[in-house]
C-alpha cells in the first residue's frame, strides 16, 4: 500500500517574540486577503442574491404578487399593444414593468430567467470542470502521444467558431430525443454543448500546473513508494489543483451565463413561454426596444450585473491565491 | 522552417477534413437517426410523396453516406453532376451544394456575405488592436496608479456585458434617438467608401468595445510579466534610457501572446461575428447561418460552418509559423 506522502505543514519553531505564528497555509492566506478585499466581498454577496433569487424564484414571484406566465392585456396601451405608463409599465404591482405585447411582469421573467442563466452555467461548468481536470491531468501527466493528442485537441476546441457551431448542434436536434422533450431535453442540450466546448479551458490550465508539478519531488517520492499514475494524479496532484481550479471555475461560470444567453438570444436556448435572459433580448431586438426601451435594458442589466458580479469574484479569488501577491 | 511550415499546414489540413466529417456526420446522420428527412425540407411545404422521392434521388440522399461525404467532397474539389431522370444540373467547384430554401448554390452565398463579414471584423479589429494594445500598456506603466484602475475596472464591465446588448443600446442611442446613423444597412466599399465606413462605424465600435477591453487586461497582463523579467532589470542597469526599455526590449516580448491571440480572434470573427451581425441586421456569414439554422438548410449551415472552420485553422497555422518567426525555441515541437 502507497502512504500519501503528502506532509501536514510542520509548526515553526516559536519565534524569538512572544506571539505564537499561525499556521499559513495558501488557503488561510487567501481567506485573510479575501476578507480585506471589499471588492470581493461585495461580489461575492451578490452572487449569493442571484443564488437565492433563482432557488426561491417561485416563493419570490408570489410575495411580489405576480407569475411569469400570466398576460395582462389590460396594462397595455391598446393602440400599439405596448406597456401603458412611463417606464415600460413601471407600478407598485409591476416593479420592473410588464412586457409589450401580452403585458407579462417583467421582474418574475427576470427572476425565472435567472433559474435557467444559472442552473445552465452551473451544471456545464460542473461539466467541464469534470471534463476538464480529467483530461488536463491525463495530458500532463501521462504524456506521450496521448498527451500530445489531447493538447492539440483543446487547442482545436479553443479556437473554433463555438457559436456557430453549438447552434447548429442545437438545431439539428428535434423535439424530443434521447426519451426526453420539450424544455427538459433543451436544458439537457444546452448544458452538454456549453460543457463540451468549454473544458479546454480548465483542461489547458489544469495541464500547465500539472507539467510544472510533476517534477516536484513529493511526486516523485509517492512514485517511489509505488504509487501507480492514477493514484498520484488523485491523490498527490489534484488536492494541489483545487485552488487553480476553483478560481478557473469561477471564471468560467460568467462565460458560460453569456454563451447560454447568446444562445437564447440567436433562439436555439429554451423554448418560450419558459423566460431566459437571451430570449427576452431577442424579444425586445425584434424592433420592440426602439419603442419600450426598459424591456431590453431590464434582462440586459440582469445579464450583466450577474457577469459582473462573478468576473469579480473570480478576478479577488485569483489575486488571493496568487503566491506572487503581498498580504 | 521550411519543414516547419509544410508540418503545420498538413496538420491544418487534416484538422479541416476532421472537421468537415464531423460536420458532414453531424448534419447528414443526426436528422436521420432522429427521424427527420432533408428531402422534405428541400421540396417546400408539405411537398407530395413524389417530390420528396424525386428530391432524395436527385440529392442522392440514399446513398451510403461515405457515397455522399465522398460526393461532397468531390463536388468541394472538382465540381458533381446531380441527376434527376432527363434534368442534369452540374455544379461548379468549389461546390458546396444548393440551398433547401432558394435552391441557389451556397457557393454563391458565401461570396454574397464574405465582403460584409470582412468589413465588420477588420475595422473592428483595427480599432480594437489599437485602443486595446495602447490601454494595456499604458495600464502596465502606470500600475496601481488612477488610471490603470479606471481603465481595468471598465474593461472588466466591457467584458460583461453581452454584445447584443450593447449593440441594442447603441442602435437605439445612435440609430433611433439621435439618428446619428439612421437607416443602418450595408453598402459595399467600392459602391461608396463613405457610406460603407457610417453604416458600420456603430457596428465596428460595439465589437471594439468588447475585444479591446479583452485585449487591454491581457496586454497589460503580458507586458506586466515581462517587465518583471530579469533581462529588463539588466537593461535598467545598463543604463538604457526607459522608452528604450519599454519600446525595445519589453514591447517585444509582450506583444507576441496578443498577436497569438488576435490572429485566432480574426479567424472566428471572419468566420462571422454572429451576435453583431444578427443585431445590427448584416448578413454577413454568421446571419447566414442562423437565417440557415432557422430554416432547416442543411447545406448552407453545412458549407457557412466548413468555411469558417477553415479560417479558423488558417489563423492557427498563421500564428503557429509568426511564431516560430519570433521565437526561434517553438520551432522543433
Amino acid at each position: 500500500m502507497a502512504v500519501p506522502v503528502m506532509v501536514e505543514p510542520t509548526e515553526r519553531p516559536p519565534s524569538p517574540s512572544a506571539r505564537p505564528v499561525a499556521g499559513r497555509s495558501l488557503w488561510r492566506i487567501a481567506w485573510s486577503r479575501l476578507r480585506k478585499d471589499k471588492v470581493a466581498l461585495a461580489s461575492g454577496a451578490f452572487v449569493l442574491l442571484v443564488v437565492l433569487v433563482a432557488v426561491f424564484a417561485p416563493a419570490l414571484t408570489a410575495l411580489a404578487g405576480t407569475t411569469p406566465d400570466e398576460p395582462n392585456y389590460d396594462l397595455l396601451n391598446p393602440i400599439n399593444a405596448m406597456p401603458a405608463g412611463s417606464f415600460g409599465g413601471i407600478s407598485a404591482d409591476h416593479i420592473l414593468g410588464v412586457e409589450p405585447l401580452n403585458g407579462r411582469d417583467v421582474f418574475a421573467r427576470v427572476v425565472y430567467g435567472a433559474r435557467i442563466s444559472l442552473l445552465v452555467a452551473a451544471l456545464a461548468t460542473l461539466l467541464s470542470v469534470v471534463l476538464g481536470t480529467a483530461m488536463g491531468l491525463i495530458s500532463g501527466y501521462v504524456g506521450g502521444w496521448i498527451g500530445g493528442l489531447i493538447a492539440r485537441l483543446m487547442d482545436l476546441l479553443l479556437a473554433f467558431p463555438l457559436l456557430l457551431f453549438a447552434i447548429a448542434i442545437v438545431a439539428v436536434i428535434p423535439d424530443s430525443a434521447f426519451g426526453l422533450g420539450g424544455n427538459t431535453l433543451r436544458l439537457f442540450i444546452l448544458v452538454f454543448i456549453i460543457g463540451f466546448f468549454s473544458w479546454p479551458y480548465i483542461g489547458r490550465i489544469v495541464r500547465g500546473q500539472v507539467l510544472s508539478l510533476k517534477e516536484k519531488d513529493f511526486v516523485a517520492a509517492a512514485r517511489g513508494t509505488g504509487a501507480g499514475p492514477i493514484r498520484i494524479m488523485v491523490h498527490e496532484l489534484l488536492p494541489n489543483l483545487v485552488a487553480p481550479i476553483l478560481v478557473y471555475t469561477t471564471l468560467l461560470i460568467p462565460t458560460n451565463i453569456l454563451f447560454e444567453a447568446a444562445l437564447s438570444y440567436l433562439g436555439v436556448g429554451v423554448r418560450p413561454p419558459t423566460a431566459s435572459w437571451g430570449d427576452m433580448l431577442a424579444t425586445a431586438a425584434d424592433g420592440l426596444f426602439r419603442v419600450d426601451p426598459m424591456f431590453m435594458i431590464v434582462p440586459g442589466v440582469a445579464i450583466f450585473l450577474t457577469v459582473l458580479a462573478f468576473n469579480l469574484l473570480g478576478d479577488a479569488l485569483r489575486d488571493a491565491f496568487d503566491p506572487r501577491g503581498g498580504g | 522552417m521550411a519543414g516547419f511550415v509544410i508540418r503545420r499546414v498538413l496538420g491544418g489540413i487534416v484538422i479541416l477534413w476532421l472537421i468537415s466529417v464531423i460536420t458532414f456526420l453531424l448534419f447528414f446522420l443526426v436528422p436521420k437517426t432522429l427521424g427527420s428527412n432533408p428531402a422534405i425540407l428541400f421540396a417546400g411545404r408539405s411537398p407530395s410523396e413524389a417530390a420528396v422521392a424525386a428530391v432524395t434521388k436527385k440529392l442522392g440522399l440514399d446513398d451510403p453516406l461515405v457515397v455522399q461525404y465522398w460526393n461532397f467532397l468531390k463536388g468541394i474539389f472538382v465540381g458533381r453532376h446531380y441527376n434527376a431522370g432527363p434534368d442534369t444540373t452540374y455544379c461548379p467547384p468549389p461546390c458546396f451544394g444548393y440551398s433547401f430554401k432558394n435552391s441557389q448554390p451556397v457557393w454563391d452565398e458565401i461570396t454574397r456575405a464574405l465582403p460584409i463579414t470582412f468589413s465588420l471584423a477588420l475595422g473592428a479589429a483595427v480599432l480594437f488592436l489599437v485602443s486595446g494594445v495602447g490601454i494595456g500598456i499604458l495600464s502596465a506603466l502606470r500600475r496601481g496608479q488612477l488610471i490603470d484602475r479606471a481603465a481595468m475596472t471598465l474593461a472588466l464591465g466591457a467584458v460583461s456585458l453581452p454584445v447584443y446588448f450593447t449593440g441594442l443600446v447603441m442602435l437605439l442611442l445612435v440609430s433611433y434617438e439621435w439618428r446619428l446613423f439612421p437607416n443602418i444597412h450595408y453598402v459595399p466599399f467600392l459602391d461608396n467608401p463613405l457610406l460603407w465606413a457610417r453604416n458600420l462605424l456603430p457596428a465596428w465600435i460595439v465589437l471594439a468595445f468588447l475585444y479591446s477591453a479583452m485585449y487591454a487586461r491581457l496586454t497589460r497582463a503580458s507586458m506586466l510579466d515581462v517587465l518583471g523579467e530579469d533581462y529588463i532589470r539588466t537593461a535598467r542597469a545598463k543604463g538604457l534610457p526607459e522608452h528604450q526599455v519599454v519600446g525595445k526590449h519589453a514591447l517585444r516580448a509582450a506583444l507576441t501572446p496578443v498577436v497569438t491571440i488576435f490572429g485566432l480572434d480574426l479567424g472566428s470573427l471572419l468566420g462571422g461575428a454572429v451576435l453583431t451581425e444578427t443585431t445590427f441586421g448584416f448578413r454577413g456569414l454568421g446571419k447566414t447561418s442562423i437565417e440557415a439554422i432557422s430554416t432547416g438548410d442543411l447545406p448552407t449551415i453545412l458549407g457557412v460552418t466548413i468555411f469558417a472552420a477553415g479560417f479558423v485553422v488558417l489563423a492557427n497555422i498563421l500564428v503557429d509559423v509568426f511564431y516560430a518567426v519570433v521565437d526561434p525555441r517553438v520551432r522543433p515541437t
